[in-house]
């Protein structure tokens, strides 16, 4: 999908459907969803009628008239806020929508080739995909080997490799064979495919409220109904106090300034940020092209204080590289890169082509082509745990083998040979400090160790270092042994690992952690994974890998890059503290709000002899009239929700700091700012709109 | 000079007995062997034996929920019944009539809820019958309810992934037995010592030296005094409770009895640190408390000293406790609002406008400042819940407290148990200053009026039971209206903390880490403060200013009510 640039929060085709979108929500079965802002809009609509009353009663009030066009705007911008939220994911949604297939597909039946609609196909239906085919549904290769174009759903121009078994069967619908031919089966119905679930997320067409959104709801309509009480009670304080003043009856508290009042206490600002706080965030996820099943995984995201991480490919470079060759005694550096090279020539694993570009680096010697007479592979196995060649040049036999310490031993004693005790040396030593020794020998001789390493990445200690500021334990692991593996662990900063983990053992230690109340996140690919992800409370699962492991978890990263787990629980920690920045700041405005208002509605009160209310003291803003004051703080409080959907867009800056620190941090900013920042917009207002004569 | 030291030994005395007296009932709660197991262990087996209690039977919190409301309601019962038929019970000297069946209700409610509002005169009213097997019991078991709620409260949040909080009836008797017998045994015997009346003989006869005669009231005072204090009751055995001679005679039983009536509230906070293992937080919460009650403490002395221009006065001595000086009468009425006692040695009416706001904004804010014996804790708690749930978003995690995740449920009842007493509060005293009824039984005019009306309802609502005495509460109206006020502050709130109690026990606890919201330390008590005020202030700021501080800035004007 296409990447859109983060600085520009939204399009103009996005603000103008988000325009029309705020007036389309104005619909009460709508509304009700968002108790705060549904409030807001009954005393809109109250307001209004107290407007065409006072048309039709012939004194037409340009206050209450203003004050009814501001409350109807606090509406709109709420709505207006979702309305952007959901429609930068309806852009991303078309333009996925774009890549679903209409094509036709080409179904076996009974091994007869027939052309089907992809629409009607089948779980369990068999397809042929070839060069130039559109895949027309999910599925699993079960014959053949291609290359896929999968930039429409990963935005990654780069084919990926699709074989049938093993952890990359896996093909999505919409997505492009590039070489090549499989058969696939088909693994979803139509209209719940892979592509269907993301357009419906990102859409916001299932989106449920998540669990602390709606707790959240719960305080916000809590305080609601607490300052609802507050409005409703003071009519009866202010007929006491006016009668008390010995003023008539006939008073400045009326209905609009009452609405008014409450609009400005209850928490109208989180209120309508709050669903496009929660649409942003799986905006936020898609856009480091994670798609999350719910918004509940996000949430889980956030309060995730374990990770699970697999060793290859997330802590170290997918695979071991060998970094040096190690000599026996007798033997030159050039001699044991040749024979290690022509050892490794037919091994197309990543350990074996290392040691080919390795041995060119190193000593120029080039990859060859062996001649075929007399020549055999030997290709690894789990039982010899040793591979090689084995070479007659002139007639005599050249018996090379590689692999770990112990097979060769084996190998060298069936030859007679023996294991220099320097060797030995060498080996005990690479192992502690976390490398493989590899060794190579030919018929009965040692010719030496390569030593092949695990290259942590870049930046990733550091990335740890983070993690263990806010309070997350990572967790290593590795089919290496122990030895190894504190090694590894030890110089990526991983605070624990598990050494020559099986499957069902990661799932044991997810079950485990959980026991003892921490929220555990894992990444997976294979099948093997599928329970684990199933289980962990935040899985993410590769693209690239099989579809039960895809299905398992409750996100998928479409980049297939294991270290994006960290973002995830960033993106989802990020959430939660826009969510409470925002509810401070909101709670924290009603400080100045009131001392706006109430001097406002008090100037007939005890009246003294200098012809002044004595509450007037509180107009601590010198407010210019009771009716600035009040509009003043109304506007605020509608412009005050378009001012900050940015913030509720982006979320609040994310710092990698203590619970403690950050909390501090954002309390001044959106604890004390948020007392303080009303005080400045509303005197502001108030001059303007003095100074303009709208009042 | 004198009077600073009193305040200060008063404070250091407080910070130093409630971490002892709280490690004390940890013991006892907790089942750990204490001192006065030997003592009072038979008394307690007793009572199990008597009343068929199994003591280790643990119950869920709906059980336990159905034990406290059984209890309370038999208790209202039994003291109504005995108020509207006193006249046909023994032990009643005076011959006085039954009660009405409005003044019966109010106070069987008032002493029930540990409210202890008194519409009516203890020495005109009520017999010896009734004062000491209805009142003193209720003194009794009304507190013993508030530690027992909180008992369940503090191992809903300190158990794992269970169902048990404990045992009702014997978390009620260890209260009784252990902790606030032995204490009243102890007060009662300083405060007749200091000359407390303690008798059941006939009120006395005099003749004063103007020749007219005079009664002077007696009774068993001192044991009814001694409970009333520390268990946060308040309600008085005379009209004029602990102003007069005879419930508090000397300056030294006046220390006693402010500080019995802060030092088992105080207490259980430390108690909570011991269960959930973290005295830290217990300190936090301490200090969180301890904060507050020292701003009122200084808000009100400097309103009561600072001099005014305009009336030239300063330190005014109208109502004020005339033995023991103005800080006495303005440190016990901040003490008496900020715990739920209410009982007074100064009337409250004649407080300066803003003292009378610290009273009554203590109170409005639920009585969390220490508050009603296990009540003033468990609110406490429902507060730190609503700031662990705002201030922990800010942290990047869904809130947990102690380890448990707060959550839509949780946070439900947390909202009803903050909207029960704030109901009460400003609904109630907007119908009493709308309707006849309620306005004619005022004798003040302008914001003192409102402020009296106010402070009526929260002290209904806080079930704290002191008054601003210049309102006629008894009548039927008023009967009605703070009966049910108390019943909302008292069980509307121990409600939704019980289910609070019964879903956090169910929780799992996540391990603390960098990552957690921490509530052992000074930011966490700001932010404590911070939530407690705000709230506060942004519900009761509208009255409160058309009340108290209207009032204040009249006085400065010469204006006065």
């Amino acid at each position: 999908m296409e990447k859109q640039n983060m600085s520009r929060l939204f399009t103009r085709e996005i603000a103008v459907q988000a325009i029309k979108d705020s007036f389309i929500k104005l619909n009460p079965s709508a509304l009700v969803r968002n108790p705060v802002i549904f409030i807001v809009g009954i005393g809109a609509l109250m307001t209004t009628v107290v407007v065409i009353l006072d048309i039709y009663a012939g004194n037409f009030s340009s206050f209450n008239f203003q004050i009814t066009l501001w409350l109807w705007f606090t509406v709109l911008f709420a709505n207006f806020a979702e309305a952007v939220a959901e429609g930068r994911g309806k852009a991303q949604a078309d333009s996925l929508r774009k890549s679903r297939t209409k094509t036709k597909a080409r179904r076996l039946v009974h091994n007869i080739e027939e052309i089907a609609l992809a629409t009607d196909l089948k779980k369990g239906d068999i397809v042929i995909c070839e060069a130039g085919d559109i895949i027309p549904a999910d599925g699993d290769v079960i014959e053949g080997i291609a290359s896929v174009d999968e930039s429409a759903i990963t935005g990654e121009s780069a084919p990926v490799i699709r074989e049938s078994g093993g952890d990359r069967c896996a093909v999505t619908g919409g997505t492009k064979v590039i070489s090549d031919r499989i058969i696939i089966k088909v693994t979803s119905d139509p209209g719940n495919t892979f592509l269907d679930r993301i357009i419906a997320l990102v859409e916001g067409a299932k989106r449920q409220k998540t669990p602390n959104e709606i707790a959240l709801t719960i305080l916000l309509s809590g305080l609601t109904i607490i300052f609802l009480l507050v409005v409703v009670s003071l009519p009866a304080y202010f007929g006491y106090s006016l009668k008390a003043s010995g003023v008539p009856a006939n008073h400045n508290l009326t209905l609009p300034v009452l609405i008014s009042l409450l609009v400005c206490l209850i928490p109208t600002t989180i209120g309508g940020l709050l669903s496009a706080i929660g649409i942003s965030g799986m905006d936020r996820l898609l856009r480091k092209n994670v798609i999350a099943t719910s918004g509940k995984a996000i949430e889980a995201a956030g309060d995730t204080d374990v990770l699970l991480l697999d060793k290859t490919g997330t802590i170290t470079l997918g695979n071991r590289m060998a970094t040096e060759f190690i000599p026996a005694e007798g033997f030159t550096k050039e001699q044991l890169a040749d024979a290690a090279q022509l050892a490794s020539l037919a091994d197309e694993t990543p350990e074996g082509r290392s040691i080919v570009i390795l041995a060119k680096e190193q000593f120029n010697i080039r990859g060859r082509e062996i001649n075929p007479t007399g020549t055999v592979l030997i290709p690894f196995t789990s039982q010899t745990r040793m591979s090689g060649i084995d070479l007659r040049p002139n007639g005599q036999l050249r018996s090379i083998r590689k692999g770990a310490a112990d097979a060769i031993k084996t190998f060298i004693q069936n030859n007679n040979g023996f294991f220099p005790e320097k060797v030995e040396e060498v080996i005990n030593d690479l192992s502690r400090q976390g490398s493989t020794p590899l060794v190579v020998a030919e018929n009965n001789q040692v010719l030496g160790v390569v030593h092949l390493k695990d290259i942590v990445k870049g930046g990733i200690k550091q990335r740890f270092a983070e993690l263990r500021k806010m309070g997350i334990k990572t967790v290593m692991i590795t089919g290496d042994n122990p030895l190894t593996a504190a090694a590894i662990a030890a110089e990526a900063g991983v605070d624990d690992f598990m050494a020559e983990a099986m499957p069902e053992d990661k799932l044991q230690r997810i079950r485990d952690e959980q026991a003892n109340g921490h929220l555990v996140g894992m990444i997976g690919d294979g099948t093997n994974d599928a329970p684990a992800l199933a289980q962990a409370d935040v899985g993410l699962a590769m693209n690239t890998g099989t579809q039960a492991a895809r299905e398992a978890g409750n996100m998928v990263d479409l980049d297939s890059n294991p270290t994006k787990l960290i973002e995830v629980v960033e993106t989802g920690k990020q959430l939660l503290m826009t969510r409470g920045a925002l509810t401070t700041f909101s709670i924290a405005n009603d400080v100045a709000k009131y001392f706006a208002i109430i001097p406002a509605i008090a100037t007939l009160l005890y009246i003294t002899s200098s012809g002044v209310s004595p509450l007037s003291v509180l107009n601590i803003m010198k407010l210019s009239t009771p009716e600035s004051a009040i509009l003043s703080a109304v506007i605020f409080n509608a412009l005050i929700i378009i001012a900050l959907i940015p913030l509720a867009l982006k979320g609040v800056k994310y710092r990698p700091i203590s619970a403690t620190r950050v909390l501090a941090l954002n309390m001044v900013i959106y604890g004390i700012g948020g007392i303080i920042i009303p005080f400045i917009g509303i005197k502001l207002i108030d001059m303007l709109l003095v100074s303009t004569h709208m009042i | 000079m004198n009077e600073a030291i009193q305040l200060i030994l008063f404070m250091v005395a407080l910070a130093a007995l409630a971490p002892l007296l709280g490690k004390y009932m940890a013991k006892v709660f907790m089942g750990e062997k204490h001192i006065m197991k030997p003592v009072f262990g038979w008394f307690e087996k007793s009572v199990y034996r008597v009343s068929g209690i199994k003591s280790e039977e643990e119950m869920n919190w709906k059980t336990y929920l159905y034990g406290v409301l059984l209890f309370n309601l038999f208790g209202f019962v039994l003291l109504f019944l005995l108020q509207i038929l006193q006249a046909y019970l023994p032990l009643n000297t005076e011959k006085l009539p039954n009660v009405s069946w409005h003044l019966a209700f109010n106070t069987a409610m008032s002493f029930t809820t540990n409210t202890n509002w008194q519409s009516y005169s203890g020495e005109n009213t009520l017999s010896y019958m009734v004062q000491m097997l209805g009142l003193t019991v209720q003194n009794f078991v009304s507190a013993a309810t508030g530690i027992s709620v909180v008992l369940a409260l503090i191992r809903g949040l300190t158990r794992k992934t269970t169902d048990s909080l404990g045992n009702f009836w014997a978390d009620m008797t260890r209260s009784v037995v252990y902790v606030l017998l032995p204490l009243a045994i102890i007060l009662t015997m300083a405060l007749v010592g200091q000359g407390a009346v303690q008798t059941f003989s006939h009120y006395v006869k005099a003749t004063t030296l103007q020749g007219t005669e005079q009664v002077i009231p007696l009774g068993p005072a001192a044991s009814q005094i001694a409970i009333k204090q520390l268990g946060t009751n308040g309600g008085g055995f005379f009209n004029s409770n602990s102003s007069h001679p005879f419930e508090n005679p000397s300056p030294f039983s006046n220390f006693l009895e402010m500080f019995a009536l802060i030092i088992i509230s105080a207490s259980l906070v430390f108690t909570y640190g011991h269960y959930a293992k973290s005295k830290r937080h217990a300190r936090a919460i301490f200090i969180t408390m301890y904060i507050l009650f020292a701003v009122g403490i200084a808000i009100s002395l400097w309103s009561e000293y600072s001099h005014n221009d305009v009336l030239n006065v300063s330190g005014g001595m109208e109502g004020k406790e005339t033995r023991f000086g103005v800080m006495n009468s303005v440190l016990w009425s901040v003490t008496t609002t900020v715990t739920s006692n209410g009982s007074v040695n100064a009337m409250h009416d004649s407080l300066s406008p803003l003292s009378g706001m610290v009273s009554m904004f203590n109170m409005m804010l639920g009585e969390i400042i220490f508050g009603g014996v296990g009540s003033g804790l468990y609110g406490i708690i429902i507060f730190i819940i609503l700031t662990v749930f705002i201030a922990g978003l800010m942290v990047g995690r869904t809130p947990e407290y102690l380890g448990k995740k707060v959550e839509a449920f949780e946070m439900k009842m947390a909202i009803l148990a903050v909207l029960a007493p704030s109901i009460v509060i400003k609904l109630f005293s907007a119908i009493a200053c709308s309707v006849p009824a309620g306005l004619s039984s005022l004798n003040n005019a302008g914001p003192h009026g409102l402020s009296e009306i106010l402070y009526a309802f929260s002290s209904a609502a806080g079930n704290n039971g002191s008054a601003f005495a210049g309102l006629n509460a008894n009548t039927v109206f008023y009967n009605l209206m703070i009966g049910f006020g108390m019943l909302i502050g008292r069980f509307g709130v121990i409600v939704p903390v019980m289910a609070i109690a019964g879903s956090m026990a169910k929780k799992k606890i996540t391990p603390v880490s960098l990552g957690t919201f921490k509530t052992d330390n000074w930011l966490f008590v700001l932010l404590l403060i911070g939530v407690i005020l705000i709230v506060g202030g942004l519900t009761f700021f509208p009255p409160l200013a058309l009340g108290p501080i209207v009032e204040h800035l009249l006085m400065n004007l010469g204006v006065t009510f």
